[in-house]
């Protein structure tokens, strides 16, 4: 029997997406790794970043991940992401660089008075090209998805930017088969998008069939919330202090998204296990980003910030 | 067990296990908006449930408000990305969407119709299952469905559906649809050995989309979404053949273990197969093989996996690990399809970084064959290609690879072309055969080498490479520059841009093309004199950066001096001793350089002699003792 024949035999069924997405991911990273002088792996504490560092791991094994994380922090993250994080740092063996905009701090930056699209502007997108410079990384993981959100959709995986840090729609590079073109000069960098094609749909049954950790704020727990402009807000600290007329309730909420805990919009819901919250997204009927107040600022809003450096 | 544990295991049982076992298809939509295009995405999207209730409220919204369906939906608009694309009401670019059925998840590679787009349509065919053709069904076949047609073969798509949309508006007629088949068949069957199916449909009213439409009882095919739920899949196909892995990178932990990881391309794989390390040619075998899930009974092609190997041979990233007994070949000349996607023309002669499998190498553009009108598919003569042409070139790289004709394994048959300043991905290519000839011509070692020859004249060989506008004064100084080695006793050369005019490059005009050879070919003569251990100036205009780079290039680190002899424009202008920059101005001489033909300053040249500042005896002197300061003269 010739080897063909012989390995069809142990491998009669096809690969299944979850596979083909799992190896693609894992492709993607090595090419970078091997071509990069200083890449560095986001990580947002997200559902996503889990997936990602998750991938690291199997890509390099039995290496450790040859990069270190990267936590661009705008010190309005909920308590359990920060435990999280600092666990699982702990945990990978891989190093953790916590990087706060120092000029955010200053300005005493507050999403509740200065509003979302500044708060995410200081805190995220320039505390991320502070990190960049200081670090010098000249390749940066994100755990960004093209089913996200319209101009993801268009961006590629290797995804190049000027010493500015600027995306130019326009001027992408086309990229064909799994050839990606990892190429810059000095001082300018790409983002690297491992998970481009993977949907929200993916991210959890993987979650569930390799059983990676995640926070806990995405499984359902009564927790301490305000409803405001139609959104759940949770009061994770003293920080947020509450309007006339609103009134604190103790509710049975998740998030299908983590980002800063007030942009951020919990939904009801009874999965308070793994299996239940996969369910529920396999079920559900609208879509992730609805509970995130940035994409709404104005039309093209991610577009815009994208252009700016924005991940 | 616990209860809660009896209770997970419940849940997790209840759970739809074929949601697991769902396969992946990735196919191309090519049509332009008119067709119907993103409103049959926005069709299978919406049919097979992938919208979210808040995007259809958003689409509900918009359909108001910018919509052209009157009340009804306008799923075009789902599609639209970028605010710039918006406004102009065209898709410009590869978008991506995902929507799965019960058995298949599906990635969409949305590309835009028109010709200008043609680069953006091979990028997302490069990893396409299946290609959609969109037909309008009043239209029939038009100019652009030949275009897509020829692409999609081009580029090796095996399975071809002809959605013939707009049934609605051509009554649902049998007999139209049959006729549009027929001349659709006949067009297609010389382009290749794609399966090709036609499925009449209209993507505004949902017929044949997700279901069977009763209202073509007449067609008894299966609609869009059963096709793409059956069609065989490239990845099954790609696994039954014989088995590559470029080798991505080296996993080394510590000493004790030595793993190659890389994706398999083709084929599969298991412990105790031997295999074949290209190019050395070395052969082995596998001892493990570490796939994501652990599992190391065997991996097939599409898993990104580590192989450990039984003996220590020499394999570094950019290797391909191949089945021994039908290894990849291995050459350095190739006749080849250049599909090319960059605003600055590819030219003859001129040199870009290739990048095959894990592998990066220096390519030079031969002759160009002939380009092909996309549309007619007719042959045409070429002396470069421009953006979105597709033309078939010989390449010969600097360092033999490996690989597979293209027909026969895209993976490791399908190469980019990256431009060495910019970086840019500029074109696409498709490996027809290797060219032997390379093969039969072998370097002679000769004894009497290099350091031979220097070490009679008593001196370190050297390229100075002057570069600058006509009449910037290169030969001037050049001149000078030579005059004072030969009081030194030092052997020179000087390669002056017009005296080679008169001789070996006489047959060469001043188009970009000829441009790029009559360096190449100049800096192939300055290498034989550092050979022959002379000092060599080159002074020519030599405009570009790409061919200077290459220049410096095929010489050792410290042998080649660029001079960049900086005289503004209108200084040069100004003295104009042949009456050349009056001519060009007049229109009476074309392509020259600073007038209509580009001149690209370096950008860190070893030397830069300002002559508005200097005599070109003062110039020759400073030139001189950097060349003492860099140990070429004592």
């Amino acid at each position: 029997m010739s080897n063909h024949a012989e390995a069809r035999q142990l491998h009669t069924r096809s690969l299944t997406h979850l596979e083909r997405l799992e190896s693609e991911s894992i492709h993607i990273m090595r090419e970078v790794a091997a071509e990069s002088e200083r890449p560095v792996m986001m990580y947002s504490i997200g559902k996503d970043s889990s997936v990602m560092l998750h991938l690291a791991q199997k890509a390099f094994h039995p290496s450790p991940p040859p990069f270190p994380l990267l936590h661009v922090d705008t010190t309005w993250k909920f308590q359990e992401m920060y435990a999280f994080r600092d666990a699982v740092a702990a945990r990978v063996g891989m190093d953790l660089i916590v990087h706060i905009n120092p000029d955010g701090l200053a300005m005493n930056i507050d999403p509740f008075a200065d509003g979302s699209s500044r708060h995410t502007d200081v805190m995220k997108t320039q505390g991320l090209k502070q990190a960049l410079d200081k670090y010098q990384f000249d390749a940066a993981f994100g755990g960004a998805r093209r089913d996200e959100e319209k101009s993801r959709a268009k961006e590629r995986i290797i995804s190049f930017r000027t010493s500015q840090h600027r995306w130019d729609p326009k001027n992408q590079r086309p990229e064909l088969w799994q050839l990606y073109n990892t190429r810059k000069s000095k001082g300018e960098s790409i983002r690297v998008f491992p998970l481009s094609n993977w949907t929200e749909r993916d991210v959890w049954q993987y979650i569930q069939l390799e059983q990676i950790p995640i926070v806990s704020l995405y499984l359902a727990k009564p927790r301490p919330v305000v409803r405001r402009d139609g959104a759940l807000i949770m009061v994770d600290d003293e920080r947020m202090s509450l309007a006339r007329g609103e009134t604190l309730q103790m509710l049975k909420v998740r998030f299908r998204t983590l980002g800063c805990y007030p942009l951020t919009s919990a939904i009801e819901s009874d999965a308070d296990t793994l299996d239940l919250v996969v369910a529920e997204t396999l079920a559900a009927r609208s879509s992730e980003r609805e509970g995130r107040a940035i994409d709404k600022d104005s039309a093209g809003s991610m577009e815009k910030k994208k252009h700016e450096g924005y991940f | 067990m616990t209860i809660a544990a009896t209770k997970a295991v419940e849940q997790r049982d209840a759970y739809p296990e074929k949601e697991y076992q769902k396969s992946l298809l990735r196919f191309l939509t090519c049509g332009s908006v008119d067709d119907g295009k993103s409103t049959l995405i926005g069709r299978l999207l919406y049919g097979s449930g992938a919208l979210f209730q808040d995007q259809i409220d958003t689409l509900t919204a918009d359909s108001k408000n910018s919509g052209t369906q009157g009340d009804n939906l306008d799923f075009a608009l789902l599609l639209d990305g970028l605010t710039a694309e918006r406004e102009q009401g065209i898709t410009i670019d590869v978008a991506y969407r995902y929507f799965s059925s019960a058995v298949r998840q599906f990635i969409v590679a949305d590309t835009p119709g028109h010709e200008q787009y043609t680069r953006n349509m091979i990028s997302g065919a490069s990893t396409a299952d299946v290609a959609i053709i969109l037909m309008d069904a009043r239209k029939g076949l038009l100019t652009q469905t030949r275009r897509h047609s020829y692409l999609a073969s081009l580029i090796g798509i095996r399975h071809v559906v002809v959605a013939v949309n707009k049934m609605d508006l051509a009554d649902y007629s049998e007999s139209r649809f049959r006729k549009l088949e027929q001349e659709y068949r006949a067009f297609a069957a010389p382009l290749g050995d794609a399966t090709i199916s036609c499925i009449p449909l209209s993507a505004l009213e949902g017929d044949n989309i997700i279901e069977a439409s009763e209202r073509m009882p007449w067609y008894d095919g299966p609609s869009l979404l059963q096709y793409l739920d059956s069609v065989d899949l490239e990845i099954d196909r790609l696994a039954d053949q014989s088995f590559r892995m470029p080798v991505q990178w080296v996993n080394r932990p510590d000493s004790d273990f030595r793993g190659y990881s890389g994706m398999i391309v083709s084929g599969s794989a298991k412990p105790g197969d031997q295999v074949r390390i290209q190019p050395s040619g070395r052969t082995t075998h596998i001892s493990t093989i570490i796939t994501p899930g652990e599992k190391n009974d065997v991996a097939v092609a599409g898993q990104s996996v580590t192989i450990t190997l039984a003996d220590e041979v020499d394999v570094s990233r950019g290797d391909m690990l191949c089945t021994s007994d039908l290894p990849a070949e291995v050459a350095d000349k190739f006749e080849v399809t250049i599909i090319w996607m960059n605003e600055q023309p590819m030219l003859r002669g001129r040199s870009y970084l290739l990048k095959i499998g894990a592998r990066t190498v220096t390519a030079t553009i031969g002759q160009i064959k002939h380009k092909v009108n996309v549309n007619t598919l007719e042959e045409l003569a070429a002396k470069q290609l421009d953006l979105n042409e597709i033309g078939v070139t010989d390449i010969v790289l600097d360092q033999p690879v490996a690989f597979d004709a293209y027909q026969k394994n895209p993976q490791v048959g399908g190469f980019i072309l990256i431009d060495r300043f910019t970086n840019n991905t500029v074109g696409a290519g498709l490996i027809h055969f290797a060219l032997r000839r390379s093969q039969n011509i072998h370097w002679q070692a000769i004894d009497v080498n290099k350091q031979a020859q220097a070490e009679q004249k008593q001196q370190k060989p050297c390229v100075v490479w002057f570069t600058g506008l006509s009449a910037s004064g290169k030969s001037t100084v050049a001149n000078c520059v030579q005059q004072r080695l030969y009081e030194m006793g030092r052997h020179s050369y000087l390669l002056d841009g017009d005296n080679v005019r008169h001789g070996l490059n006489k047959d060469l005009g001043f188009k970009d093309a000829d441009r790029v050879e009559n360096i190449r070919r100049v800096t192939e003569v300055a290498r034989l004199m550092v050979d022959a251990g002379l000092i060599t100036l080159v002074s020519f205009i030599s405009p570009f950066r790409s061919e200077r780079q290459m220049a410096r290039t095929l010489l050792e680190e410290d042998e080649f001096i660029e001079v960049f002899v900086d005289t503004p424009l209108a200084v040069a202008e100004s003295r104009d001793p042949k009456g050349l920059y009056r001519k060009a101005r007049r229109g009476d001489l074309l392509n020259f350089t600073g007038i209509d033909s580009p001149y690209e300053a370096p950008e860190n040249p070893e030397i830069r002699i300002d002559t508005t500042a200097l005599s070109a005896v003062e110039a020759a002197e400073s030139i001189l003792s950097e060349l003492t300061r860099r140990g070429i003269l004592d």
